[in-house]
């Protein structure tokens, strides 16, 4: 990683002996002319709950925190790692991790950034008394001592990570991860300042009071309309932030803050409204942008007794999993360019092979025939009809899917009851099993296929459907201590496939929209982490 | 008057409770929790969490202390769902945009829908009348959730004169959008009441009277008639004030105006046990004082009503 520090620092250099050659207003690697105005507006799709890294718990807020936060790593346009804090990273044995922070980096106030910094805010992140939503996430890391500090049982002081001296920090597992500098990049390890968050308790981030330690500082906000974060000139990477401003509105409406973008208001917009987005693509190609997006779309199927009867037979999903016609989902319901799924990690996930599952590669024809041969073979068809009960939470497209399931299904005499329900209740209802089909999806915390896998192994809390296969636990457990643990994955998901433990619908894309002269955007990034300090606006032609 | 007033206002107590109480019961039957999310919690961080927020109590203790904490401190508890934030300031910080816009929007509503009322009772049965009705009934099945998308459509994005949301400490441009749409349906009712009120009164004896004294019709009108005539509206107006300066969900939601209307249905859907009681309990307190204060104006310009 040193190499990185010294051609940073000749470039550096050179472009400081450039300086008078360049225009004032072109980009200091691409020559590209600049536009003067160097601000950044974008929608926010709600109000952020929280904008403290070890509360935060969903993506507005996650976005918002990579910009005023800087954790020990950060990534590259294409999603692979870069120095973020850390300038160097490096484990023999992948369970004992150090970390080698930079000497420049700073807190907004000036304070240098310290490796007792991380140890504060990793720490909060475990304690029972911060009851962060997101201490799970700690747990899944595999820090020493983790799930017990959360739970209350060990004091937060023991969790495996301790400061060395300033600028090292030492990480250690209770079982190897290879995976694990990863991890690091999440918002949940970004650090806090503790004399801030200790004079100021909940109230820190309030814009009067919030020190931070990334590229931008939180400047003022006015819940559920805005937010403005200005460029800190404490950053150690300052002098290569072009960008000098960014705004948020909060705009829950997609089609008025469609219509807000269309009229030049602001730069860049996802979540589109439902169906907006083939014709955006095909106006305005130069705008509208679909990219691969780490989540996957699935039926969860409730094996456990309080489901139909008929689920526990793998006969029965898998004929339910064969009628599901992808392409008419994806080409002719959602039409923004997701991939039908016939497995459950995203085909993006870094690394990961997607397996050739046997039936993907059958003519929907065919699937449909297998289909009633083997619903008959369970003892079911029109002749016996079996009733499902269908939830799913409110969406436009969650509405349409189902309805359209529930029509595929009709030939294998399949009654299927809709049942819509808002968040909060599906929520309960799910994780309560009382449904035989629930809509699902899952989005990856981190960037490799267990992410995706660990969610049926049959202890873990979110397998609503109550999936359980030894064989599936036994491989799982297996692959945290491999160097190599991809053909395990693709092992996994063919036992998946087998049993149809899920039934995979689609894999995600993110569609948005964004300002053409905005340059620099990291499309490649299936998990959406974008940072403005390495975007730049071009000025108009 | 004094006595009745005062009295007024000790009844608004224990129908302040009550309104608590059923809130407070409603929102424990239904489902969910503020603090499911899809991955789950771990129990250890739930239980503080439920500690934190007084949810591990006994339900009379958590109403208590709930009704407690409002009455001695003002205090209207944390926000379940805005962590960094409690719920005196959400309100606080939203409740002067709605106050803002509502206030502009009752002024819009009454002047104009006033005008159009009178003029078209006065101009009974003339071009003038019918397209005054025909205005007010357009604007009347005009929902503001049709409004607010068309208005952007033609100032923000056709025309680029206003900024289609935001609210920017209120300076007037982000105003004027919100104040149209929240305004035209209320301007309507008010408009279709004082015509029917204002013919109503016309065609009363006394009215009569006056017109054969040989008053000038003006005199007639503003001396005689408007007084009388703004008693219907009048009671109107106390709810519409109200609901006008409690924002409205579709105002906040289509023009990111930040104010406190959107909490309504917000707060319910993500089970914010703390802003829905808050803003419920605002909305209660509003309506019971605009109530009484719309009764002693009726006995200020009706001599018939004595308290």
């Amino acid at each position: 990683m040193t190499k990185h520090r010294i051609l940073a620092t000749s470039t550096l250099v050179s472009l400081a002996l450039c300086q008078p050659l360049w225009a004032a207003d072109t980009h200091p690697v691409t020559g590209e002319p600049l536009a003067a105005d160097q601000t950044f507006q974008y929608r926010l799709l709600d109000q952020f709950p929280s904008i403290d890294p070890q509360l935060i718990e969903e993506t507005v807020g996650g976005h918002l925190a990579r910009q005023l936060f800087e954790g020990l790593l950060t990534q590259n346009a294409d999603g692979t790692l870069r120095p973020g804090v850390a300038e160097e990273w490096s484990s023999e044995d992948n369970q004992t991790w150090t970390f080698k922070l930079r000497e420049d980096a700073r807190w907004s106030n000036g304070d240098p950034v310290t490796a007792q910094d991380f140890v504060f805010a990793w720490r909060r992140a475990a304690d029972p008394a911060t009851a962060s939503e997101y201490a799970w996430y700690v747990e899944l890391s595999q820090i020493a001592n983790a799930a017990a500090a959360i739970a209350g049982e060990a004091s937060t002081e023991e969790l495996g990570v301790r400061a060395i001296d300033d600028l090292t920090l030492e990480v250690t597992l209770a079982q190897p991860l290879p995976y694990f500098p990863q991890m690091t990049v999440h918002y949940t390890f970004m650090p806090t300042h503790q004399p801030t968050v200790e004079a100021h308790g909940a109230a820190w981030t309030n814009p009067k009071n919030i020190v931070s330690n990334g590229a931008y500082k939180l400047d003022d906000m006015a819940t559920n309309e805005f937010v403005r974060l200005v460029q800190n000139p404490e950053y150690w990477g300052a002098d290569d932030v072009i960008i000098t401003e960014i705004t948020g509105f909060v705009i829950n409406d997609a089609n008025q803050a469609l219509t807000r973008f269309q009229a030049g208001e602001f730069d860049m917009m996802d979540d589109l409204p439902a169906g907006s987005y083939p014709r955006l693509e095909e106006e305005t190609p130069d705008v509208a942008h679909s990219v691969p997006r780490l989540c996957s779309y699935y039926y969860t199927v409730n094996q456990s007794e309080s489901g139909h009867e008929a689920l526990q037979d793998p006969h029965v999903r898998t004929a339910l999993s064969y009628m599901i016609n992808r392409e008419v989902i994806t080409d002719q319901v959602l039409k923004a360019g997701q991939a039908p799924a016939f497995s459950f990690t995203h085909w993006a996930t870094a690394d990961f092979e997607l397996p050739a599952i046997d039936y993907s590669l059958w003519s929907q024809h065919e699937r449909m025939e297998k289909a009633v041969a083997l619903m008959e073979e369970a003892g079911y068809g029109p002749d016996n009809p079996i009733e499902l009960n269908l939830i799913y939470n409110t969406s436009e497209n969650h509405k349409q899917i189902a309805t359209v399931v529930s029509q595929m299904w009709r030939p294998l005499g399949v009654t299927t009851v809709l049942n819509n329900f808002e968040w909060q209740s599906y929520l309960d209802i799910r994780g309560n099993q009382n449904f035989d089909i629930a809509r699902s999806a899952w989005c990856g915390d981190y960037n490799e296929a267990s992410t995706f896998l660990d969610l049926l192994t049959s202890n873990n809390a979110n397998n609503d459907g109550k999936y359980v296969n030894e064989e599936v636990d036994r491989l799982m457990a297996e692959s945290v201590t491999m160097s190599d643990p991809q053909p395990v994955y693709t092992q996994v998901e063919q036992i998946l496939a087998e049993d149809m433990a899920i039934l995979p619908i689609y894999h995600y894309t993110q569609n948005f929209v964004l300002d053409p002269t905005i340059k620099n955007w990291p499309k490649e990034n299936v998990e959406n982490n974008w940072y403005v300090k390495d975007i730049y606006r071009v000025a108009p032609e | 008057m004094v006595v009745y007033i005062i009295k007024r206002l000790l009844i608004a107590i224990p129908v302040l409770l009550i309104l608590i109480v059923s809130t407070f019961i409603l929102m424990y039957a239904a489902p969910g929790s503020p603090f499911a999310t899809e991955r789950g919690i771990p129990p250890a961080v739930l239980a503080n969490l439920q500690a934190q927020y007084g949810l591990d109590q006994p339900f009379h203790i958590q109403i208590w202390r709930y009704v407690v904490g409002v009455v001695t401190e003002f205090d209207f508890g944390p926000s379940f769902i805005y962590r960094d934030q409690d719920v005196n300031d959400l309100i606080g910080q939203g409740f002067p945009v709605t106050l803002t816009y509502g206030f502009w929007s009752f002024l819009v509503a009454v002047i104009v829908g006033g005008s159009l009322g009178i003029l078209a009772a006065v101009r009974h049965n003339t071009w003038l009348d019918y397209l005054a009705v025909g205005v007010s009934i357009g604007a009347q099945v005009l929902p503001n959730f049709v409004l607010a998308p068309i208005l952007v459509l033609t100032f923000t994005l056709w025309l680029g004169w206003l900024p289609g949301g935001g609210w920017q400490g209120g300076q007037w441009q982000f105003v004027i959008l919100p104040v149209i749409a929240l305004s035209t349906s209320f301007m309507a009712s008010i408009a279709r009441i004082s015509r029917a009120s204002m013919l109503e009164v016309l065609t009363s004896n006394y009215i009569r009277t006056a017109r054969a004294k040989g008053l000038p019709m003006r005199r007639v009108i503003f001396r005689h008639a408007l007084k009388p005539a703004l008693l219907p509206v009048i009671s109107y107006l106390g709810p519409a004030f109200v609901g006008m300066i409690t924002g409205s969900v579709v105002i906040d939601i289509y023009f990111s105006t930040g104010g406190i209307g959107q909490f309504f249905v917000a707060s319910a859907l993500n089970r914010d046990y703390g802003v829905m009681m808050g803003i419920t309990i605002l909305l209660g307190a509003l309506t019971i004082f605009f109530n009484l204060l719309v009764d002693v104006l009726y006995a200020w310009i009706d001599p018939k009503i004595r308290y």
